[in-house]
């Protein structure tokens, strides 16, 4: 197997970031003591006054962020995922969604991305969290590419929006040539007729080794990216369940809520077909990323042998 | 930015409200101190009378904290906001944020008395899908510069908008207005640290301080003294004035910055102001009064 190269996403953000603050003044940054981990250092140096440090307090951190929407800036907020969604959530909702402020708040690291660190760091159930809140996006992106795109969208887009940048390294898998991201839109990375795989985040490329597999076992899996949760790209997730017999979702969040809930929702009212919700379901024990993932099952071969699994083509 | 107002019910500006409004400010920016201590208590009799009529209406509202705060919304905005209620979205405005987001019935009909809408939409105050919510809703209500309602939300966006003013280079002022239980909520206290390490000097936080929260006195529950000396101690300045009492109010807002400092003016109240047997009584924190008990308010506040 050829091994592919992989990145972080934040430096496809923090790069971005800063191209687009030098064309435009009302962009700044909030932070939360997290300038290293939310990558800002380049931002900070080209743009002192505009990175607004709070330190630790992500209450005061998110509330601000609406203010200065209010004053007419358009502010990237960033932070760990968790400490940004679970100590803030209310601020989320009331000042943000409920507000409808132009507030771009970046989850920075999230999912297992903090390996060893433990539960308390991992942001597994934000995706439930904040797919349940209304007029708030919800994006994972999946690459350098996808995140680029993202971050330029929402910084043209009045209003406010989740972005979930990642940490874990991924390989590239936006096609090339095409936009690396279309808001509300899922992104059929590979066709199939047998079943499909529906992935977000780091789990995408994943998905697309996990269709390698099922091929050598004669399985035709159809792969899609859901880059935007919330609102759900609902007509991509019908075409899945009527062209494939089963659905297996894969995100590093719980499916409890994030997009396996989103996709069953779909799926059961419209089309249902068999399905597989893969993604942690119990606190992480010890370990690092890469074994967190493995442990849970979101693996090419996890994805591969829950599909074969849904499909009824399992050995055991 | 351009925000969609929500259906059942577009809140306009009351063209002829703003012109009495700016009437008024005319009058005041000019008048002595005794003739200006009138207006600000003619006006603030009005709006008392129409939140006790529009909560008896509703069934629902805050009695008791909407009159403790009337005089602090009066004086803002009867004498203090540069504001341009016919543009609520005027970038250069000064922003009022109103913490104490139950108060709203107080809010909304002083937001009519400068004609961001008509008063006799006051009348839909928590009626089915009208914009009047029991809490404030940027979207729904001109005027209203963040939703509020969850306790602790204010001052955070408070310190956003005097950060993003100044950065932007605008002169425009921020004031947020607070309950006292509130300053239970610890990120007020976050927030509180901020605005005094960036030096906000164009914030002012006035704490309607009327000593009694839902269920008991704060004293009694969470005690919040040395209030004062909190805020002092937090790198603020701070002035606490009768909170009834308009020119004082007036002087302790607009009074020149002795430097790079927000400052608090605690404002003391009485809860239920106004009406003999509301003052002070925990009771009518929400407790909505009967048809007898409007009669006897109205009365009162004649």
């Amino acid at each position: 197997m050829i091994v592919e190269e992989t990145h972080d996403c934040r430096d496809a953000f923090a790069a971005e970031l800063v191209r687009l603050a030098r064309d435009d003044s009302r962009i700044v940054a909030v932070c939360n003591d997290s300038v290293g981990s939310s990558k800002l250092g380049a931002f900070a140096q080209e743009f002192p006054d505009r990175l607004i440090n709070v330190g630790i307090a992500e209450q005061d951190m998110v509330g601000i962020g609406a203010g200065l929407a209010n004053a007419g800036l358009v502010p990237f907020v960033c932070g760990a995922a968790t400490f940004l969604t679970a100590r803030a959530l209310e601020q989320i909702k009331a000042d943000i969604a409920y507000s409808l402020a132009n507030v771009k708040l970046c989850g920075m690291s999230p999912g297992l991305a903090y390996g060893a660190l433990g539960p308390t760091h991992h942001s597994t159930e934000d995706l439930s969290w904040l797919r349940a809140i209304a007029d708030l996006p919800v994006v994972v992106p999946a690459d350098p590419a996808q995140t680029s795109a993202a971050i330029r969208w929402a910084a043209e887009t009045t209003g406010p929006v989740f972005l979930r940048i990642g940490r874990f390294p991924v390989p590239d898998v936006s096609p090339p040539g095409g936009p690396a991201f279309a808001y509300g839109r899922a992104a059929r990375l590979r066709d199939g007729r047998d079943a499909t795989l529906v992935a977000t985040g780091t789990m995408v490329s994943r998905a697309l080794q996990a269709a390698e597999l099922l091929a050598e076992r004669g399985v035709d899996a159809r792969v899609v990216n859901v880059s935007t949760i919330s609102p759900l790209d609902r007509e991509e997730i019908i075409a899945a369940a009527r062209q494939t017999r089963a659905v297996v979702t894969a995100e590093e969040a719980v499916p409890t809520g994030g997009l396996g809930a989103a996709v069953a929702e779909v799926v059961l009212e419209t089309r249902p077909v068999p399905m597989r919700l893969l993604g942690p379901r119990t606190f992480a024990p010890t370990g690092e990323t890469a074994f967190l993932l493995e442990h849970f099952g979101l693996t090419a071969e996890g994805i591969a042998r829950s599909a074969l699994e849904v499909l009824g083509l399992d050995d055991g | 930015m351009t925000l969609t107002r929500t259906a059942g019910g577009l809140l306009l500006p009351d063209h002829d409200a703003i012109g009495e409004w700016r009437r008024l400010r005319d009058r005041l920016a000019h008048a002595d101190r005794a003739t200006s201590a009138a207006a600000l208590a003619a006006l603030a009799g009005g709006i008392r009378r129409t939140v006790i009529s529009t909560i008896h209406a509703a069934g629902l509202g805050h009695t008791g904290g909407d009159l403790s705060v009337t005089d602090i919304l009066t004086t803002l905005y009867g004498a203090v906001l540069r504001i341009d209620p016919a543009r609520p979205d005027w970038p250069e405005r000064d922003r009022l944020i109103l913490s104490k987001g139950h108060c709203s019935v107080a809010l909304y009909t002083t937001l009519t008395t400068c004609g961001f809408f008509s008063a006799d939409r006051l009348a839909t105050f928590a009626a089915p899908m009208s914009p009047l919510n029991g809490h404030p809703s940027r979207k729904a209500v001109p005027g209203v510069e963040t939703s509020s309602g969850p306790l602790g939300h204010g001052l955070p966006v408070g310190v956003g908008v005097a950060v993003g003013l100044r950065l932007r280079g605008s002169p425009a002022r921020t004031v947020v207005v607070l309950g006292d239980g509130e300053l239970q909520e610890g990120s007020n206290w976050e927030a509180a640290m901020t605005a005094a390490h960036r030096g906000l000097s164009s914030l002012t936080a006035v704490i309607d301080r009327n000593g009694l929260q839902q269920g008991a006195p704060t004293g009694d529950t969470n005690d919040l003294e040395p209030l004062a000396d909190k805020w002092r101690a937090f790198g603020w300045e701070v002035a606490e004035v009768d909170g009834h009492d308009h020119l004082a109010l007036l002087d302790a807002v607009t009074a020149p910055r002795t430097g790079r400092r927000p400052r608090c003016v605690i404002a003391r109240t009485v809860k239920g102001r106004g009406v003999s047997f509301m003052e002070d009584r925990v009771e009518w924190h929400h407790k909505v009064p009967d048809a007898e008990q409007t009669r006897m308010a109205l009365e009162e506040l004649r």
